[in-house]
């Protein structure tokens, strides 16, 4: 994604009306959300500094609780396969689900899905994943990505919705009302969940004490998901899995208060192990995938791991500035907000996606509601930094590929400007009296946009202190 | 393949920096915990938010109220597990008189026998190991003798605990019940009917999962 | 509990690049309200710019050359007060993260710990009084995102403003969201940045001030330059600015 590409994206959604008063609705929703369930200060940040605490260790200790998690799965009956690279990921479940041939595919909602684009490849091959959250139901009838992490289709309006159930799912009539919306819905879908051979889900924590695959949802659709079809394939990014049972209260608070202002979901799903001998349903076969796709690069850098930290609640795109304005398929890649922002750039490319971490102002909105206190702003510094940096060696890839001779100059420049003092009282007194005349170009003119222009003071107040008497030691 | 992936994935992230981070000692909470009277009321405070149907009774009055639930509904055939002592309990309770009662259908083979009668009926009783207060949620346990799917599939899900299993917080119900130690195959936490709010935030229920929820709490 | 600093009797005074040269009433405002407490200022005639500009941008090493310019222009153990949410986070906060590894990282830690921002150094050090001698008037405030995150200073400001006795303090329906000026940010991508001032002015002329006060001269530059772009009557002052005006009866 070249920054033309982005810039079009950003004006395209910035002229888009409906978009805009969609997004602004629903996220100041999340805002107000959030803040409720959240409402004790103190004790809330207790809950952030515990979840920033067992994510770090369990990042630093990664290799061996992947280990771990893998022994323990294995133990239980899952069966643990492992993925560099999202191509390799799709292969193993593709192969999966052909050894089940003539299997019907159900899907839950994840995002690592999204990052395989998982639904395309199996599509090539003639395999539809009939997606089952009632938000990415929507988005796939439409044919389109998820805007959000938590609430895919939220850039659609009931209007919108209405028009595509009418026009996709036959035999549906054409309704505005939510609750008709959602047993349209529940009808069709439930014929899926019958008949399926396969189902697909993501993971939200994995505890390697146990081998236990933690899911949590509100519809019911991910343990349909999960029970109902005698086959069960799980995708996870490395990242996800957690030490102990233990570590769970706290992170699940925290994920689910950041990404609904709920205190719990509606169901907690604790998966260890397929059918038992003696049971009378679940799966008798589970998978789980475990994927790299960049993870284990970004592992490299202590400062850049934090990225790994992120639980995928979502809080930082319904707190975003930027993300409220211009949604989530404006970022052209599969995670958008703060997160995508940061995370995109490194398992990309700086030269694909490196300017993602230019659009932000550094407000350090997201930083503040982070549930696990990823420091989004100096990782944003930090990817434009790489993004600038004539270091040979490094581990993002792409490094220095903004590196050019103007902009080189400009803040060479404006360096020596800034440490010779005599200097840059003299350009700030030539500024004072011509600086009103400076050509609306470049920089100016991007400004002069949406503002008028600075007018620069008679005098600075270098001058106007040493007038005024002010002792200058 | 998957074995040559394991094997470099695993060197890179062995081949990284290390950071000691010590376990961060979980500190409980300076209150005291609440006493099972406040636990039970803030359970069903909680449940009845996200439209849960809470009813807490004396052991004694649970299958009459039942009787009633069932009957306000209009409930025609009702899952339940045969083996289990709550199955036992209203069986014997059918067999004395089930005039105006809905047909008790047991959960007794595999799904692959029994799905098409499992998405048909009209609702279904299970126990429930326990429940969590401070967040509102019951806590089940499914076996061999009450199945995963009944708490799930049915449009109507009633549940049934002693007022005495509901802990203050999953952590407590974790290291009371020693989870760690052995896992069963399928824990849940269930919180209320399913919902979704993906359409404009809007909230709308029984998307999936059960359509209602009703708790009985023994006494 | 952190003990109150006690009064000073010198402190330096940082007035910032953008003050410099956009704002200087503001920043001899701030130098007077600060004599007018009985301390002696001083404004060493070497400083130039915080160096954020160049830090937030990618280019680290020319913003160090700029930090190190400015601690040393300040490096007497006294009070080093900025009129900037924005400058004074980034002497505070990120001044010791820009010298991680530098042969300098203890004087810019140790420089780090004098630095304050202004309404914070009126409120909480020299616990200043205010008498209103002006004319009822309704204005807003716009809290900076520095201010209100890295420096969390926006009480003391309000505290400072709402001992105005005539000025009608009425708060914006979004105060905390960022006004859209991030620096380079607004140059960069003028697009988004445009939409969020556009709001921002929208959010403030919704409140029928006829002033919007804030403690950093960046976004006043943007909220201002913004509304007169589209016409719209209200001004924008720093409070530094603002107070001595109210109190000098203007």
């Amino acid at each position: 994604m070249a920054a033309e590409s982005f810039e079009k994206n950003v004006d395209r959604a910035l002229a888009d009306a409906q978009l805009r008063k969609n997004f602004a609705f629903a996220m100041g929703n999340f805002i107000l959300k959030r803040k409720a369930v959240f409402s004790d200060t103190e004790e809330t940040e207790r809950l952030r500094t515990l979840g920033n605490a067992i994510k770090q260790r369990a990042l630093s200790r990664l290799p061996d609780l992947l280990v771990q998690l893998e022994a323990a799965c294995t133990r239980n009956g899952i069966r643990v396969h492992w993925a560099e690279t999202p191509a390799v990921a799709n292969r193993i479940v593709l192969e999966t689900i052909e050894s089940h041939a003539g299997s019907r595919v159900v899907k839950g909602k994840s995002m690592v899905s999204e990052e395989m684009h998982l639904n395309a490849f199996l599509g090539t091959h003639g395999i539809e994943a009939v997606e089952t959250d009632l938000g990415e139901f929507i988005i796939q009838l439409a044919g389109e990505t998820p805007s959000h992490i938590i609430v895919p289709a939220i850039h659609k309006n009931k209007m919108q919705i209405a028009k595509i159930f009418h026009d996709k799912i036959p035999g549906a009539p054409y309704t505005e009302d939510v609750a008709e919306l959602t047993a349209i819905a529940r009808r069709t879908l439930r014929r899926k969940f019958y008949e399926a051979g396969i189902g697909l889900s993501g993971v939200n924590f994995a505890v390697a004490e146990t081998g236990t695959l933690c899911l949590v949802e509100n519809e019911g659709n991910g343990r349909l998901c999960t029970t109902v079809p005698p086959v069960h394939i799980a995708v996870m990014g490395l990242e996800k899995v957690v030490e102990k049972l233990d570590d769970l209260p706290p992170l699940l608070r925290l994920l689910t208060g950041s990404a609904t202002g709920q205190l719990v979901t509606t169901y907690v799903n604790l998966i260890t192990s397929p059918r038992r001998t003696g049971e009378k349903d679940g799966p008798t076969e589970v998978h789980l995938v475990i994927l790299d796709n960049g993870r284990s690069r970004i592992y490299q850098d202590p400062e850049l791991r934090q990225t790994l930290q992120c639980v995928r609640c979502g809080t930082c795109l319904n707190h975003c500035p930027v993300y409220t304005r211009i949604g989530g398929h404006a970022y052209g890649f599969v995670y958008p907000g703060p997160i995508g922002k940061i995370l995109t750039p490194q398992v990309e490319g700086l030269e694909k996606a490196g300017e993602l971490a230019f659009a932000s102002s550094l407000c350090g909105a997201c930083e503040e509601v982070c549930p696990v206190k990823i420091p989004i702003a100096s990782l944003l510094r930090r990817l434009r930094d790489e993004s600038y940096s004539g270091e040979p060696q490094g581990i993002v890839p792409g490094r220095g590929c903004k590196q050019n001779l103007a902009e080189r100059l400009a803040w060479k420049s404006w360096a020596f400007l800034n440490t010779h003092p005599r200097l840059n009282r003299m350009v700030t007194s030539l500024l004072g009296m011509a600086g009103d005349y400076l050509p609306p170009a470049g920089p100016l003119e991007r400004w002069m946009r949406y503002r008028t222009e600075p007018e620069f003071a008679r005098k600075g107040l270098h001058r106007r202190a040493k007038e005024e008497g002010i002792a200058d030691e | 393949m998957s074995e040559i992936a394991r094997d470099r994935i695993l060197a890179r992230l062995r081949g990284a920096p290390r950071q000691e981070i010590p376990r961060l000692d979980v500190p409980a909470p300076a209150a005291a915990a609440p006493d099972r009277n406040a636990r039970v009321a803030r359970l069903k405070s909680l449940m009845e938010t996200v439209r849960a149907e809470v009813h807490v009774l004396p052991a004694a009055e649970w299958i009459p109220r039942l009787k009633e639930v069932l009957g306000a509904r209009g409930i025609k055939t009702l899952l339940y597990a045969p083996d289990t002592d709550l199955g036992s309990a209203l069986a014997e309770a059918w067999q004395q008189d089930a005039a105006g009662l809905p047909e008790l259908v047991a959960y007794a083979e595999p799904v692959e026998s029994f799905k098409e009668r499992l998405f048909a009926v009209d609702a279904a009783v299970t126990g429930a190991a326990g429940a969590v207060a401070d967040t509102g949620a019951l806590i089940l346990r499914p076996t061999g003798a009450e199945p995963r799917l009944m708490s799930l599939v049915p449009p109507v899900h009633i549940a049934v605990l002693r007022a005495d299993s509901v802990f203050p917080s999953l952590g407590d119900a974790m290291r009371a019940g020693r989870w760690a130690e052995d896992m069963p195959t399928n824990m849940l936490l269930i919180s209320g009917p399913s919902k979704t709010a993906d359409i404009e935030l809007i909230l709308a229920f029984g998307v999936h999962g059960p359509k209602e929820l009703i708790v009985f709490v023994l006494e | 509990m952190i003990p109150e600093p006690s009064k000073p009797s010198r402190v330096y005074f940082f007035g910032t690049c953008l003050i410099d040269s956009f704002y200087p009433d503001a920043g001899l405002a701030a130098i007077r309200l600060i004599e007018r407490e009985g301390v002696r200022v001083i404004f060493p005639a070497d400083q130039s710019c915080c160096g954020q500009p160049a830090y937030n941008s990618g280019f680290p090493a020319e913003a160090r050359a700029v930090a190190r310019r400015q601690i040393q222009a300040l490096r007497e153990d006294i009070p080093v007060v900025v009129p900037s949410g924005s400058c004074a986070g980034m002497m505070k906060h990120h001044y010791p993260t820009l010298f991680a590894g530098d042969k300098d990282l203890p004087q810019a830690q140790a420089f780090s710990e004098r630095v304050f921002e202004w309404s914070e150094f009126m409120a909480r050090v020299l616990g200043a009084q205010y008498e209103d001698r002006g004319e009822p008037l309704r204005v807003t405030w716009h809290s900076s995102c520095h201010a209100l995150r890295e420096m969390r200073v926006i009480e003391h400001s309000k505290h400072l403003l709402r001992q105005l006795q005539n000025v009608e303090l009425v708060e914006l329906a979004a105060e905390r969201e960022c006004c859209g000026f991030g620096g380079t940010f607004s140059i960069k991508h003028p697009a988004i940045s445009g939409a969020m001032v556009n709001d921002k002015v929208d959010d403030i002329q919704r409140t029928g001030a006829a002033r919007v006060i804030a403690g950093d001269c960046g976004c006043l530059m943007n909220i201002t330059g913004a509304a007169d772009q589209r016409g719209l009557p209200f001004a924008g002052q720093h409070l530094a600015e603002f107070i001595w005006e109210r109190i000098n009866g203007g």
